[in-house]
């Protein structure tokens, strides 16, 4: 009895539910977008009907159809295509600079409130004085000053989002922090490099991962905002932003080409939004 | 409560606080234009200008001089109003800066004007009721312009308003804004998109100020005694949830150093913004240094003005 009861244990693969997590259904559908659009990003470019940059239509600005499903852009470019391959951009932008400023805020964050003192305090002020500049307006400054490419947007993305993450993570690691366990940890003579991997980072790990989900957020509506002034991805690639700036003149044609690339922008930010604020409170709330 | 010393000593402290966070900010602005791209000579030369033309430019600019030294004689020309002069067009900064801004300040203004009362009324009411349809609807509005771009808010309205009912202009600004109906027309678009998104911010923080104040023991105490929902959140929650919504309404606010860059761009707005980004396809670093400046300066006004109400209007964070 015991032994099959154990045999079925180790078979059970973990999956949320197995992990006793429950996901309600704004959640799902949340997970199921956000999903959708990751495995866009990697096979966008072998599922597109038509080759990305190629001219397919005389007609510029075409409504949609059989042939040309959301329409095609000011050149006569089918925007389905240019859609598909636009998410690897925006996707794949926004999830670089996403893990480099999480991974900088965390760590910086949680050695700030293991150490202390004053290199916690110069710290502090710094990364919040940094937060005190408007984070498009960052953007743009930088762009102006280097110029763009895919790794200052990725790197000046990480850059602009790092002080907010550092916050987060150093309010949650300071609380921890005063817990006997890593008070005990302490007295042992436990090196900072060992309480911050194995006391402090498991038990905010799941707030954190929270606060990835809506600064990745940020970072796209960024991205697309300096996109859309042309200081983000260059021609002929676009990202969804760039995609809406090249057809905005279709705009007052009603153009599907305008309309496209922002309900993907949309879909994606708010399906993010709606899986985080749906997450079980077991994941979200762990600390509290 | 004006009176104790411990008011002011916070005030000032948080005043403090501001100045040095705009001096760190005003040498990253600094180090980002000047620092960053290389050569600032040979940029303005380009690539087939001689060796001996780039360092004289580079003499008569002074940026052989050491970049620290540099950036104490720009800081002090800002603080006395100087700007400097425009790399293209040779213009003083402050002469092309005063007209725009006035144009962005009458925007911002005319957006405030819009936003606070609107959001206020939707925002408390969306408490009083919280739960209701009413509220859930509110929330699914702001929510949704929230996590979109602005640029898609403005795209919508353009939609909306110019293509499908045929009531305004869709992408143009209007030169001659001789008759009120003209004037109304051209600011027509830019306020209604920049309301939007400051205004799903404001109802967002204001409910939520509001409903925390609900949530305290005596408002609950008023609803045992028998008031009614209205008179409970107006007359008895209200008052103690000012301070929180000034604060909400200040910070709110900021979002439009934000929104006021996307959308001075897609109306053809002439603002601060709009310079900026066209300085950006010229490479004109001075131009762009000093619009930024300005946009961090009211950011953190705006910023600092709502700590500090939070400070005056709430007795337990001065101790």
């Amino acid at each position: 009895m015991t032994m099959t009861k154990q045999r079925t244990r180790s078979l059970r693969l973990p999956t949320p539910a197995n992990l006793g997590y429950r996901f309600n259904w704004a959640g799902r559908i949340g997970l199921t977008v956000i999903l959708f659009w990751a495995v866009i990003a990697v096979i966008g470019r072998w599922v597109a009907p038509y080759p990305v940059g190629e001219i397919v239509d005389f007609d510029y600005f075409g409504p949609v159809s059989g042939d040309y499903w959301m329409g095609t852009d000011y050149l006569g470019r089918d925007i389905f295509s240019r859609i598909l391959m636009g998410a690897r951009y925006t996707v794949g932008i926004a999830l670089g600079a996403v893990t480099l400023a999480c991974a900088g805020g965390i760590v910086l964050g949680m050695i700030a409130a293991v150490i202390g003192g004053l290199f916690d305090t110069c710290l502090s002020r710094f990364l919040d004085a940094l937060n005190g500049i408007p984070s498009l307006l960052f953007g743009i400054v930088v762009v102006a000053a280097v110029g763009t490419s895919i790794t200052v947007l990725i790197l000046t993305l990480a850059v602009i989002y790092l002080p907010g993450s550092y916050r987060f993570a150093r309010a949650l690691a300071v609380n921890v922090n005063t817990m006997d366990f890593v008070t005990v940890a302490r007295a042992r003579g436990e090196k900072t490099s060992y309480l911050i991997t194995r006391e402090i980072f498991p038990n905010i790990v799941g707030p954190v991962f929270a606060d990835l989900g809506l600064r990745f957020v940020f970072i796209v509506l960024v991205l697309s905002g300096l996109s859309f002034l042309g200081l983000g991805v260059q021609p002929p690639n676009a990202d969804w932003g760039a995609l809406v700036r090249e057809n905005i003149e279709g705009l007052s044609l009603g153009a599907p080409a305008v309309v496209f690339p922002c309900l993907a922008i949309a879909s994606l930010t708010i399906s993010v939004n709606l899986f985080i604020d749906n997450l079980p409170t077991k994941i979200r709330d762990r600390s509290d | 409560m004006l009176r104790s010393p411990t008011t002011w000593l916070l005030v000032g402290q948080r005043l403090t606080i501001a100045f040095i966070t705009l001096l760190i900010v005003s040498f990253a602005v600094f180090f980002a234009t000047e620092l960053l791209p290389g050569d600032v000579a040979q940029i303005l030369l380009g690539q087939a200008a001689t060796p001996e033309a780039v360092a004289g430019l580079r003499e008569a600019m002074g940026l052989d001089r050491p970049a620290f030294l540099r950036f104490l004689s720009w800081l002090g020309g800002l603080a006395t109003g100087d700007m400097g002069r425009s790399y293209v067009n040779d213009i003083e900064i402050a002469e092309l800066v005063s007209g725009r801004l006035v144009n962005s300040l009458r925007l911002a203004g005319i957006v405030t004007a819009i936003c606070v009362p609107v959001s206020l009324t939707l925002g408390i009411a969306a408490a009083m009721w919280r739960g209701s349809w009413f509220d859930r609807g509110v929330s699914i509005m702001t929510i949704s312009f929230i996590s979109v771009p602005e640029f898609m808010v403005a795209t919508l309205a353009v939609l909306i308003f110019a293509v499908w009912l045929d009531w305004l202009p869709a992408l143009s600004y209007g030169v001659n804004v001789d008759s009120l109906g003209a004037m109304l027309r051209a600011y027509a678009m830019p306020v209604i998109t920049l309301s939007f998104v400051v205004c799903a911010q404001m109802i967002r923080m204001t409910r939520a100020a509001v409903i925390e104040t609900i949530n305290t023991p005596y408002v609950e105490m008023a609803l045992l005694k028998g008031a009614s929902r209205s008179r409970m959140v107006l007359v008895h929650a209200l008052p103690n949830a000012l301070g929180p919504i000034a604060n909400a309404v200040a910070l709110s606010l900021s979002y439009l150093v934000g929104g006021v860059i996307i959308v001075e761009t897609i109306f053809n707005y002439p603002g601060v913004a709009k310079l900026m980004v066209d300085a950006v396809s010229t490479r004109d670093l001075p131009l762009i240094q000093s619009c930024a400046m300005i946009f961090c300066v009211s950011y953190l006004t705006l910023i600092t003005l709502a700590d500090m109400i939070a400070i005056l209007s709430n007795p337990r964070l001065r101790q």
